[in-house]
C-alpha cells in the first residue's frame, strides 16, 4: 500500500544505517512554568518500525509526543528538534503542523469515547478526517470509511457508520478511532495508552488489530504504554523513561531478557508472574522525585540498591553505544546508568564470543543512529 | 454444624432492574448467579473477570451492603443480619472495603490521622487519649510515618494514600477485608510495595481477603484459592497456579492467554471473538457460548453447573464436563 516496505527482517537489513530517520527527535526539553518535565531526549523513529515507549506516571513519556507534534499548551518551554524526515516540526507554522497532524503523523489516546465526538455520528466523523486529509467527498469518503471500518475488524460496518459514540463498546470506540488515524494514511501513528481502559480479552483484540494495520499498512509506530507486557507484544525497539529522560533503549529482546538500567531491572522485578514459584515481588522503594525538587546526580539514585557515590554527585552518561560493540543489536542497546557499563562490556564480550548463536532477534535490528 | 469459613455464600443471586432508555420498561439484570464460594480466616480469595461479570457486586454482598435476591451470605457462622440492623452495624467494624480510587475514598478537607481515627470513634474503641498511639501504630503498620497522619490526602502520592486508605480499613481490627481493585490505580513499582503488604499484613494480623481485580498476574501472586466469573457466574475455580498454568475454561483459557507478558510470550494468544454481551442481554445456555470457539448445540441450552475435576478445581462447562482435555482450545 506504501512504499516503506513490509516490517520483516529483509526489509530492515535493507534499510541503510545512515537513512533519513522517520522521526528524529534530539535534546528535546519541555518545562512548564519553569519546572523542567522532558530533561534532553533524543528518539529515532525509522520508517515501518514499532517503537515502544514505556514508564511510569509522570515519565514524561505521553509529553515527548504531544511536544514533537506542537500539541502542548502555550505555558510550556520546548527545546530542542523534532525532525519529520529531516523538515523540522518545533515552530513550524500551525498550517504545516496542521497538515501534519491526522495526515502523516496520527494519534490515538487511552479513551476513545472522550476522543470522539458525542454528537456526531462515527461515521461522518472518519469522512471528515477522509475529506481534510484525503480530499475525499461523498459515496467515495463513505465507501472509503466503510472500508477502513472493515480493515479495523468492525462487525456490520455500513451499519455502524451511523452509530454513535455512546451506542458502541469501549473496544469498538477504540477501532474507530484506529479507522480513524488511517484515514490519513499516516506514516507514523501514535498510539498511547490504546488499551488502558479496556479489558483483558478486548486489549488481546486490539493489540492484534495494532499488529495487523501496522504490517498491513507499512507505518511505524509509537505506542507509549506503562505496561511492559503490553509493549513486549507489540514492539520491537523499546525505550525505558524515568524522571522525564530515557535511562534504557534497546530492541525488545534484548531489553527484556538482560535489562541493562536498575530501574528498567526493578519494573520487571516488580511485575508478579504468571506461573513458576510465587516470590516476594521485588518492590522500588520510594517514589518518583517531584518534578521541582530532582536529586543533582542520576534521578533514581534515591531509590536504586546499586547507587554509589558518583551516582549522586554525577548526572549518568548519555545513552551511548559501548565502545568498541560492533554488533548492531549490542551498540542498540544502551543505558544511561552510571553501573550499567560492567555489563554492557560483559555482555558485549559474551556475545563477540562466536560460541553461544546470538539469538534471531524478531522484528526490525535497525542498527540506532544515534 | 462446624463450619471453618468465615465467610460463606451459598447460591447467592443478585438482580437490579435496567430501565429501557427513558420511558421503557424495566430488564432485570442478574449481576450475579448462583454463587458459591467461601473464605476461610487468614486466606485470601481472588475473583477475577472483566467489566461487567458481577465481582464488585459480589464483594458488596459478600460485605452485606446488598441484600441477595436467592441464597444466603453467612459471616463467622451467623446469617448476615438485616440491613441497617444494630448488629448489622456492629459487623461493619469487623468487615472492611477499600476500592480502587483512594482519592475519592478519603475526605479531602481533613487530615489522615483524623480520617484513620474515624471509625475508632465510631465504634467506640479505646478511650480518646489511646487513640493516638493507636492511629500512629496502624499508620506504621501500612509503612507510612506518624507525621504523614497531619497531611491531607493531596498533600500524599498515590500509593501513600492508598497505605492511608488501608490504615483505616484496619483500623477496628477486621477480619475480612474486601479489596475491589486496590491496586489497580497505582503505578507498578508501587504496586508491588502495596502487594508485598497486603500479604505482610495478612501475616501479621491474621486477616482474610477477598482480592477482586482484573489483573492476573497479582491476583495469582495474592490468592490462596481463585474464581473466574464471567457474566455473573462463576467459570472456574481452585487453586491459582493450577488454573493459571493449565486453564480449563475456554473462558479462563484466553484470559490467560490475554495476560501481555514482558518477555517471550509463552504460550500462543487465543484471541476471542466479539465482547462481553449486556448483561440484560444474557445468552441462553452457558452464558460464554456465543464467544466460545469450541461451543457445541448443547451450550446454547443448557446452563453448565460447576464441576469437579480430577485435580480438586470446579469448572462449569459442558465440554470439560466429558474431560477436561475435551475443552482445549486448539491455537
Amino acid at each position: 500500500m506504501r512504499d516503506t516496505g513490509p516490517l520483516d527482517l529483509a526489509a530492515a537489513s535493507l534499510t541503510p544505517p545512515d537513512a533519513t530517520p522517520l522521526l528524529a527527535i534530539e535534546g528535546l526539553t519541555v518545562a512548564f512554568d519553569g519546572v523542567p518535565a522532558l530533561r534532553g531526549i533524543d528518539l529515532t523513529i525509522h520508517a515501518g518500525e514499532a517503537h515502544g515507549l514505556v514508564g511510569e506516571s509522570g515519565c514524561g513519556k505521553s509529553v515527548t509526543l504531544l511536544a514533537a507534534l506542537g500539541l502542548l499548551p502555550r505555558s510550556a518551554t520546548v527545546q530542542g528538534s523534532v525532525r519529520l524526515d529531516g523538515r523540522e516540526l518545533l515552530g513550524a507554522p500551525a498550517a504545516v503542523l496542521d497538515d501534519i497532524r491526522g495526515g502523516r503523523v496520527a494519534m490515538i489516546f487511552q479513551d476513545p469515547a472522550s476522543a470522539l465526538n458525542p454528537v456526531h455520528r462515527v461515521g461522518a466523523q472518519v469522512t471528515e478526517a477522509l475529506r481534510l486529509h484525503r480530499g475525499l467527498d461523498g459515496a467515495a469518503a463513505r465507501a472509503e470509511a466503510r472500508r477502513l471500518f472493515d480493515l479495523v475488524g468492525i462487525p456490520d460496518p455500513t451499519r455502524r457508520l451511523d452509530a454513535y459514540p455512546h451506542e458502541l463498546s469501549g473496544g469498538q470506540n477504540q477501532r474507530v478511532m484506529i479507522a480513524m488515524a488511517l484515514a490519513g494514511e499516516p506514516d507514523l501513528l501514535i498510539a498511547d495508552e490504546p488499551t488502558t481502559a479496556l479489558d483483558a480479552t478486548i486489549q488481546a483484540q486490539i493489540l492484534d488489530l495494532l499488529r495487523k494495520v501496522q504490517r498491513e499498512t507499512g507505518m511505524a509506530l509509537i505506542l507509549i504504554s506503562h505496561d511492559l507486557g503490553v509493549i513486549a507484544d507489540v514492539c520491537a525497539r523499546v525505550a525505558v523513561m524515568y524522571a522525564g529522560r530515557i535511562v534504557e533503549h534497546g530492541t525488545a529482546e534484548a531489553l527484556f531478557a538482560t535489562p541493562l538500567h536498575p530501574y528498567t531491572r526493578g519494573l520487571l522485578g516488580a511485575l508478579p508472574d504468571m506461573d513458576g514459584p510465587r516470590r516476594r515481588l521485588a518492590a522500588i522503594e520510594g517514589s518518583v522525585p517531584e518534578p521541582w525538587a530532582m536529586p543533582a546526580g542520576c534521578a533514581f539514585a534515591p531509590r536504586c540498591g546499586l547507587a554509589v557515590a558518583a551516582c549522586r554527585a554525577d548526572p549518568p552518561p548519555a545513552l551511548l553505544p559501548h565502545q568498541g560493540a560492533d554488533d548492531a543489536e549490542i551498540s542498540a542497546h544502551l543505558a544511561a546508568c552510571h553501573r550499567a557499563d560492567p555489563d554492557i562490556r560483559t555482555r558485549a564480550e559474551r556475545l563477540a564470543d562466536p560460541a553461544p548463536p546470538v539469538p534471531p532477534s524478531r522484528g526490525t535490528a535497525v542498527s540506532q543512529g544515534v | 454444624m462446624t463450619d471453618p469459613d468465615l465467610l460463606a455464600l451459598d447460591g447467592v443471586a443478585r438482580v437490579y432492574a435496567a430501565r429501557r432508555g427513558l420511558f421503557g420498561g424495566a430488564d432485570p439484570v442478574r449481576a450475579v448467579d448462583s454463587v458459591t464460594l467461601s473464605v476461610p480466616p487468614a486466606r485470601t480469595v481472588g475473583i477475577v473477570g472483566e467489566s461487567g461479570c458481577g465481582k464488585s457486586t459480589l464483594g458488596r454482598l459478600a460485605l452485606g451492603l446488598e441484600r441477595p435476591d436467592a441464597g444466603s451470605v453467612r459471616f463467622a457462622d451467623a446469617p448476615m443480619p438485616r440491613i441497617g440492623s444494630a448488629a448489622w452495624r456492629r459487623l461493619r467494624a469487623r468487615m472492611q472495603l477499600v476500592f480502587q480510587d483512594p482519592l475519592g475514598a478519603l475526605d479531602r478537607r481533613l487530615p489522615v490521622a483524623t480520617q484513620v481515627a474515624e471509625p475508632l470513634e465510631i465504634h467506640r474503641i479505646g478511650s480518646p487519649a489511646d487513640r493516638a498511639d493507636r492511629v500512629a501504630d496502624l499508620l506504621r503498620a501500612v509503612g507510612l510515618r506518624p507525621d504523614h497522619g497531619t497531611r491531607y490526602p493531596h498533600e500524599l502520592s498515590g500509593g501513600q494514600r492508598q497505605r492511608a486508605v488501608l490504615a483505616r480499613a484496619l483500623a477496628t481490627d477486621p477480619a475480612l477485608l474486601v479489596a475491589d481493585e486496590p491496586i489497580s490505580a497505582l503505578d507498578v513499582s508501587i504496586q508491588a510495595q502495596v502487594v508485598n503488604m497486603l500479604g505482610d499484613l495478612q501475616a501479621a494480623r491474621g486477616i482474610a481477603m477477598l482480592f477482586i481485580s482484573h489483573d492476573l498476574k497479582v491476583v495469582r501472586q495474592v490468592s490462596h484459592h481463585v474464581a473466574v466469573m464471567y457474566l455473573g457466574r462463576i467459570m472456574e475455580q481452585g487453586d491459582p497456579d493450577a488454573i493459571f498454568a493449565d486453564p480449563i475454561h475456554p473462558y479462563t483459557q484466553a484470559l490467560v492467554s490475554a495476560v501481555p507478558v514482558a518477555g517471550p510470550r509463552r504460550r500462543p494468544r487465543i484471541v476471542l471473538e466479539g465482547e462481553p454481551p449486556n448483561p440484560a442481554r444474557r445468552p441462553a445456555g452457558c452464558p460464554f457460548h456465543p464467544r466460545c470457539p469450541i461451543a457445541v448445540s448443547d451450550c446454547q441450552v443448557i446452563v453448565p453447573e460447576l464441576q469437579p475435576m480430577p485435580d480438586g478445581r470446579h469448572v462449569a462447562c459442558l465440554r470439560a464436563a466429558i474431560s477436561p482435555g475435551a475443552a482445549r482450545i486448539a491455537a
